[in-house]
């Protein structure tokens, strides 16, 4: 059993404090300890991007992020994002635009999206590509969400 | 007088129901469940691929922290599950038959500990030779690996040998004669790899044991009704003893289709006699559940000097793994895939499927047939650029039509090919030229597959507010098809999509349901819904006719939920005639319906066939597929430019979905045809991992991918609907294959078409 640390993050906009083992993930805490179901444990080695959270305003694997290192950070996984209107867009254009198949790989691939629209307003397909290839999906080709990501860029102007 | 039927719901692309909770993280997939008091499973794998078990010594793995059972072969009885040949326990018992396989197991308050108590199990083996090659397993000295083969439960006449699994052999024509009939014969020997199916969620389950000694279990599933009949028989229990229920799944292309976890869980959970919920990690989830099988085709295809197609001959050899899983089927099915969709008189399509000591090969989108057609396009190909045909002029004078038998005789009753074809001739522009240092070429097949297949049901309930309930047993994957079946029914009985509610698959309480598989949910379980639909439409009609005094006859169902007199503005809404059901007279109102799909795959007055799987197989769907490529001349790397993929669908339900279905199907065949591949090094999978197994990406996969949807009616389909869940993978590796060969100008015949083997194509043919 390894040593236990205290920890105190904000997350999704609250402060939590508790106690992690030295060793546990930050996916682990969310999802074990927390019970924050949004981060998928896909391949737990920081290739498949399904685990993707916000820390402190940068998408990261959740998967190969200590716990114990976000200790006053600001954590923010899909759920932490309910009342952003532009996660709303992308969420909306992702599930009326066929890029929502099976869904394992969609809470970390709108976490790229949604960092994505924050640097860059009207992103053409390239840069969507590129942007969202950490993230591995299986189902859908890519094509779609390449799509409901611009449908989300250009809805912010009406 | 009143509107057509369709068009309210069917035909459009609405949302899938379940969007809004996966876009907000709230769905729920099998790792996010739990049940109080709930222990953590894992798997102590075999060290060695072929071993007799001398000894397991579980004490110190019992005495480690938190562990509450430990469960070994001794534990699970000598039942065995397969469906085709049951040759397979729920764990090894006496002997191991592939690196990983598992030998024991462990419940634990946590993951850790149980990991941590399955390495201080000791496990005594007696090494035997690892058979890693078909061709090996056939070598009259080698060992069997499976001793009691010739003892087990075959649901076919599948020929079983010594480590042959099966064997079989179709027959139409005279093959033999027909080649001193042909002007032009083409041979060639054709490889493909293993390919990993990487649904994105592993695989997992949840087992829990009630007082009754009732099983409740969830797990991420193609079939509830495969899961409960793969535990009932790999643990010897009645299949009533199980209830098994889905929660969201992430993704299955085959994989979750047969059993995986789920008999060790619930091994464990009546063990331990607590919940047990076991997730498999990316590296097990490679190691330990099944793939694609790797294909060895002899193809040898003869012509006229038109290009009519006179005779085809194919032989392959299949690596089956340790165990028998699907694999028979896929032999069978290969080979009834692989005339192709044409008109070819003589053929001969013969086959062995071979136990190695390799990881379980299985379902996997496409079934055998993207292997064949690997093969058979290229040939096709070959012959067409020998015969200075143009390829789509070739493939038009020998594609099947309507009304013209399959391979064997089946009825193609609908068939779109020939519109296919022309509409991605018409949408392609000319090929630009490659730029210095790159070369480009395009390449074009096209495929055939079934949506079909044993059985299948529905259950429509209206409830007292004149809701509606549809209750399949399908499981939804991730494809769509709760949607897509809450289309139909709301279709059938004129209400809104949003009147329709699905219900979760659930043995207890779901028609029987053979699985998310063989492309068939839309079209066999989608004709169930119709009918069980029009069942409700008759009750509330009897029971409209009974309030409105009138008869049956003179009665209609109106838009949203309401029923009433033809020509007349007397009309009632749903609840009342429902209420009516409820609480005065008839009965609640229920539609039901079941139904086996029992289209005959053979005409014995055409064919004859040994070791058929299937003898009632399926419809029939169709694609073309035109694939621009550029190859990097210094790396040997291909490239993916564009894409033209338009495929007979019968009726598209939902297009978007449809088109999703070709999207994800393409660039999961571009992945098979460009680079994935399972790599053993001797018994050993070398790269099961997500670092060392690449699959496409979004830079890979190209964004001009365009689907095109035709529509050649399948009659007795729902609304004219058959299958697409596979057909868009099949000649995804033929097409690019065809492609590469016009940028080279020589064909490649091993899968996957790598940097390397492009490469020294490149220079062997410029040496």
């Amino acid at each position: 059993m390894s040593e236990t640390v205290a920890f105190t993050i904000d997350l999704d906009g609250r402060r939590q404090i508790g106690l992690a083992e030295a060793d546990a993930t930050l996916l682990s805490l969310l999802r074990d300890g927390l019970e924050i179901t949004g981060p998928k444990r896909g391949c737990n080695q920081g290739v498949c991007g399904a685990c993707t959270v916000m820390i402190d305003g940068w998408p990261q694997r959740a998967c190969l992020t200590l716990a114990a290192a976000c200790e006053g950070k600001s954590v923010t996984t899909l759920e932490g994002y309910a009342e952003d209107p532009v996660m709303q867009r992308l969420a909306r254009a992702f599930a009326e635009g066929g890029a929502v198949q099976c869904g394992f790989c969609t809470t970390g691939m709108l976490i790229s999206a949604r960092k994505l629209l924050e640097e860059e307003a009207k992103p053409d397909p390239d840069r969507i590509r590129q942007a969202l290839s950490g993230n591995l999906c299986r189902c859908i080709g890519y094509r779609k969400i390449v799509e409901a990501v611009t449908a989300a860029a250009e809805g912010a102007e009406t | 007088m009143t509107a057509p039927d369709e068009g309210q719901v069917v035909g459009r692309s609405l949302p899938k129901l379940e969007n809004l909770e996966k876009v907000t993280g709230r769905a729920h997939y099998i790792a996010d469940l739990s049940r109080p008091r709930m222990l953590h499973g894992a798997i102590l794998g075999s060290a060695f691929a072929h071993a007799r078990i001398k000894s397991v010594s579980i004490e110190a793995a019992l005495a480690a922290p938190g562990v509450a059972a430990v469960i070994t072969g001794a534990d699970v009885g000598p039942g065995r599950m397969g469906a085709f040949i049951k040759d397979e326990g729920a764990i090894a018992q006496d002997k191991v038959r592939y690196l990983g396989e598992p030998v024991a197991a462990v419940a634990a308050e946590t993951e850790a500990q149980a990991r941590a108590a399955c390495r201080l199990i000791d496990v005594v083996y007696e090494e035997l030779p690892a058979l890693t090659s078909p061709e090996a397993a056939l070598a009259p000295d080698a060992p069997a690996i499976h001793e009691a083969l010739q003892d087990y439960v075959k649901i076919f006449d599948s020929g079983s040998e010594g480590n042959l699994c099966s064997r079989s052999r179709f027959d139409e024509g005279d093959v033999d004669a027909a080649w001193a009939d042909c002007d032009l014969i083409v041979e060639g020997t054709y490889t493909t790899q293993a390919q990993a199916h990487v649904a994105i969620e592993p695989c997992g389950a949840l087992a829990e044991v009630d007082q009754a000694g009732r099983i409740t279990l969830w797990s991420a599933n193609q079939s509830v009704f495969r899961v409960q009949a793969n535990v009932a028989e790999a643990l010897s229990i009645p299949m009533s003893r199980l209830r098994c229920l889905t929660p969201q799944v992430g993704g299955g292309f085959g994989i979750k289709m047969e059993a995986h976890v789920q008999p060790i869980v619930v091994a464990l959970a009546e063990k331990s006699g607590r919940p047990v919920k076991l997730i498999l990690s990316r590296e097990e989830d490679f190691e330990i559940t099944r793939a694609r099988h790797p294909f060895k085709i002899r193809i040898k295809t003869g012509a006229k000097k038109d290009g009519t197609l006179l005779a085809r001959h194919c032989e392959v050899l299949v690596d089956c793994g340790a165990y028998a899983d699907d694999s028979p089927g896929v032999l069978g099915y290969s080979l009834l895939m692989s005339r192709g969709p044409y008109r070819i008189p003589n053929v001969r399509a013969e086959g062995q499927l071979v136990y190695t000591n390799k990881l379980r090969f299985g379902a996997y989108r496409g079934f055998g047939n993207p292997q064949v057609t690997f093969a058979g396009e290229q040939q096709i190909d070959e012959i067409a650029r020998r015969l200075d045909l143009d390829p789509f002029e070739m493939r038009r004078r020998n594609m099947v039509v309507a009304g013209e038998p399959w391979f064997l005789g089946g009825e193609v009753a609908s068939c779109g090919l020939a519109e296919c074809l022309d509409k991605v001739e018409q949408a392609a522009p000319p090929l630009p030229p490659a730029a210095r240092g790159k070369r480009r070429g395009r390449g074009l097949a096209i495929n055939a597959h079934i949506s079909g297949l044993l059985g299948t049901g529905a259950i429509v309930r209206m409830l007292e507010d004149g809701s509606i309930v549809l209750n399949t047993g399908a499981t939804d994957i991730g494809q769509g098809s709760d949607t897509v079946l809450a289309q139909i029914c709301a279709e059938a009985l004129k209400v809104p999509l949003d009147m329709v509610k699905v219900a979760s698959p659930d043995t207890d309480g779901s028609p029987f349901n053979w699985g998310t598989t063989a492309s068939r949910v839309t079209y066999t379980t989608g004709r169930a819904v119709i009918a069980a639909s029009e069942e409700v439409a008759r009750q509330i009609k009897e029971q409209a006719g009974a309030i409105l005094e009138c008869t049956v006859e003179d009665l209609e169902l109106r838009s949203g939920g309401r029923v009433g007199i033809v020509g007349s503005d007397r009309e009632l809404p749903f609840a009342a005639v429902s209420g009516r059901a409820h609480w005065a007279a008839g009965g609640p109102i229920v539609g039901h319906n079941t139904l086996v799909y029992d289209g005959k795959t053979m005409d014995p007055k055409r064919g004859s066939a040994l070791g058929l799987p299937f003898p009632q197989i399926g419809v029939f769907s169709f694609i073309a597929l035109l694939v621009d490529v550029e190859v990097d001349e210094a790396s040997g790397q291909v490239e993916v430019l564009e894409a033209w993929s338009a495929c007979d669908v019968g009726k598209a339900i939902n297009p978007k979905l449809v088109e999703v279905q070709l999207e994800g199907a393409f660039v999961q065949g571009l992945g098979y045809a460009l680079f994935e591949e399972m790599v053993w090094d001797g018994p050993r999978l070398a790269n099961p991992s997500l670092m060392d197994y690449k699959i496409p990406t979004s830079l890979d996969a190209p964004f001009a991918l365009h689907s095109i949807l035709i529509e050649a009616p399948q009659p007795e389909g729902p609304f004219g609907a058959k299958g697409v869940g596979e057909i868009g993978i099949n000649p995804v590796p033929a097409a690019i294959a065809n492609a590469v060969a016009m940028a080279l100008g020589r064909p490649l015949k091993d899968l996957p078409l790598s940097g390397e083997r492009v490469l020294a194509a490149l220079m062997e043919s410029e040496g």
